[in-house]
């Protein structure tokens, strides 16, 4: 803590160019936003500051905030899922055999070396009614028809004249589903780190005092991995509600979040006063999140100190 | 107490870690009931890894374990009539003491208020009355020894089994809980298994010690019999300090064996008849006495001169060095108040011992 004092060269030499970085590409384009969200449109470009409360008041406008509350809403769906289908899977990483461990954390990550925009398309060619699922359940179709005929059945075409593609894309479900696979990774490395972590022995202990492996699981094992578990949630749930090319590529008409309408605002709409707003509304909502998750885990340590 | 029934029986137990490592070889022993037993061994001699058998955790690759007549190969560590207190003592963090201690009773449904009335009843035997409150991290590390002792004995199991539960205590403290163990153990006359690699620990608190070595048993008696009749030099080395000649068997008469080893001469010894051919002499520290002049001609005698002093308080450890470059340590107790030590570097002085306190050591 004290070192920076001892040896200030290295620590200015070290230090300074990521803070003139974050300076220069991060707070100050989000006090020009900051500024720009009190501003007024005066023509296609010119923005004129008057210090409006305008534009929040009309960021909080029942329109806008069914938006957010859908946003909210589908965000936590989201994580929630990542959340069940994650813990299995960091909990199977955890106690696989050391060398099975690497190749599994590598498949987990694996995905991110491939740009999410064409993550994101790749799931239109699964989900799009010519794509592999449709294609997949074409075919048990086609198979379960030709033994509808072997068994003299095909006539009654019990299965439909034709087969109809279920439509997989352009919904809620697909934004959703979206969601999941992007940010799942994001999910299941805070809880493996945390469940790789725990001592064995609290779970033989626990074994030993008569406790089955359920038991074991949800009286010892989860809680002493809450705190990944509110870390994962987290970074999970922040980026999601903020998801703006996801539900854009696989929503439908009605899947529009938050992160549309703000991104909306900023160029086909071009009214980046109204724009700023949202987006500090949506930060400011995320403050929150973080808030709490400091408050929850503050009172757990405030419990154990 | 030592002739109680046996509660845990191992039979020909054998446990292999992969193709290579063999890290328990064919143990065979019985462990009875209402005694305090030790498994003792170096680190990586598969005393820890018998325990973990008996316990559940680990499963034999060969034999059998027995628990109260019950053979264990079928059954998971939660269905044992056994409980452990783990060497990092395993204490739930995020639970209360007293929910620690309630825990091993919660999940077997026992009603609420037994839960609790027992809870505290173990916390009195372990001298925690009070602090039930508590969160693990507002307690030092002996307390929380003594919650992961209440939340075992709590479950009132056959056998209770510690794995190096004094290792991580300071010196004071460890000495103090040696004691505390045994009286705990009196109290409740549940059977004790302990893991040490501690022969003070094992010394001072078993009834009954089975020294460990490379997966092996090599020597399973009482304290005293381990230390004044060791069966090999490797616990002869191992418990306690030990002088060890090379010598060979002159003679056999009766029940004596006549030995001789270079400097020290003939002498004659009681021993096995079986003994020939190459052996280890040994004498324990205590046994050996300095004396200014040469001794009678019944004493095994050798000359040497002071070449360390180790100064313990107590006793003081001698280490006398002769003619061949031999180093005899000799245990002396300091029995006058003084300051003036009785020796110092370079006296020239005699060790002597009595002919029948030496050992005989085939193996």
């Amino acid at each position: 803590m004290e070192s920076w004092r001892k040896n200030p060269v290295v620590f200015w030499l070290l230090n300074l160019p990521p803070a003139f970085w974050l300076f220069v590409f991060f707070l100050v384009p989000l006090g020009i936003v900051w500024v720009i969200s009190f501003g007024e449109k005066r023509g296609v470009i010119d923005i004129e500051i008057t210090w409006t409360l305008a534009n929040y008041v009309r960021a909080v406008e029942p329109l806008y905030l069914e938006i957010f509350w859908k946003s909210i809403v589908m965000a936590g769906i989201a994580t929630l899922a990542c959340l069940i289908v994650g813990y299995p899977v960091a909990f199977a990483i955890a106690f696989a055999p050391e060398r099975l461990k690497a190749i599994l954390l590598i498949a987990v990550v694996l995905p991110f070396w491939i740009n999410a925009l064409i993550r994101t398309y790749a799931l239109i060619a699964v989900f799009r009614s010519r794509g592999s699922i449709n294609f997949g359940l074409e075919w048990l179709w086609e198979q379960a028809n030709a033994l509808l005929g072997l068994v003299g059945l095909g006539e009654l075409a019990l299965l439909g004249e034709k087969f109809v593609p279920v439509p997989l894309l352009y919904n809620n479900t697909a934004v959703t589903l979206g969601i999941v696979y992007a940010f799942f990774p994001f999910m299941v490395l805070p809880l493996y780190a945390n469940i790789e972590k725990i001592d064995r022995s609290y779970i033989e202990a626990s074994l030993d005092l008569g406790a089955g492996q359920w038991r074991t699981f949800f009286s010892v094992i989860f809680p002493l991995t809450w705190h990944g578990v509110l870390s994962g949630v987290i970074i999970v749930f922040v980026p999601a509600l903020g998801a703006f090319f996801i539900p854009d590529l696989l929503g439908g008409t009605d899947s529009q979040l938050i992160g549309n309408v703000i991104e909306r605002q900023f160029k086909s709409a071009n009214d980046w006063p109204f724009g700023g707003a949202l987006s500090f509304l949506l930060m400011y909502l995320t403050f929150g999140a973080l808030a709490l998750r400091a408050a929850v885990s503050g009172r757990k340590q405030g419990l154990e100190a | 107490m030592a002739e109680g029934q046996p509660i845990i029986r191992i039979r020909e137990v054998t446990k292999r870690f992969g193709q290579t490592v063999t890290a328990v070889d064919d143990v065979s022993l019985d462990i009875r009931e209402g005694e305090f037993f030790a498994l003792l061994g170096p680190s990586g001699c598969g005393k820890t890894t018998l325990l973990r058998m008996i316990a559940g955790f680990e499963t034999p690759s060969e034999g059998q374990i027995l628990i109260d007549g019950q053979d264990m190969s079928k059954v998971p560590p939660n269905r044992r009539p056994i409980n452990m207190v783990f060497q990092s003592y395993a204490v739930f963090p995020h639970m209360t003491v007293a929910d620690n201690v309630g825990y091993g009773l919660k999940v077997t449904n026992v009603p609420k208020a037994e839960i609790r009335e027992r809870a505290e009843e173990a916390l009195e035997l372990v001298k925690l009355g009070g602090l039930g409150g508590r969160k693990p991290d507002q307690l030092s590390g002996g307390q929380r020894q003594r919650v992961a002792l209440a939340r075992a004995l709590v479950k009132r199991p056959k056998v209770l089994l510690l794995d190096e539960p004094l290792s991580a205590l300071d010196a004071k403290l460890r000495e103090a809980m040696q004691l505390e163990l045994v009286r705990l153990q009196h109290a409740v006359g549940i059977t004790f298994v302990i893991v040490t690699h501690d022969q003070n620990e094992a010394l001072s608190m078993a009834n009954r010690v089975a020294v460990m070595e490379h997966g092996r048993v090599r020597q399973l008696a009482p304290p005293s019999e381990l230390y004044e009749f060791p069966n090999c030099r490797f616990v002869a080395d191992f418990i306690g300090k030990m002088n060890l000649f090379e010598g060979r068997v002159a003679g056999i008469s009766g029940e004596e064996v006549l030995v001789e080893v270079k400097g020290l001469g003939r002498f004659s010894l009681p021993g096995e008849g079986e003994a020939s051919g190459e052996v280890g002499i040994a004498v324990r520290p205590e046994k050996v006495r300095l004396r200014r002049e040469k001794p009678d001609e019944d004493m095994v005698a050798v000359h040497g001169k002071v070449s360390e002093v180790a100064y313990y308080g107590g006793s003081s450890f001698v280490y006398v060095t002769d003619e061949t470059g031999r180093t005899i340590s000799v245990n002396l107790q300091n029995e006058a108040r003084t300051a003036e030590p009785g020796v110092t570097i370079g006296d020239e002085l005699w060790c002597a011992w009595k002919p029948r306190d030496s050992l005989l050591l085939s193996t």
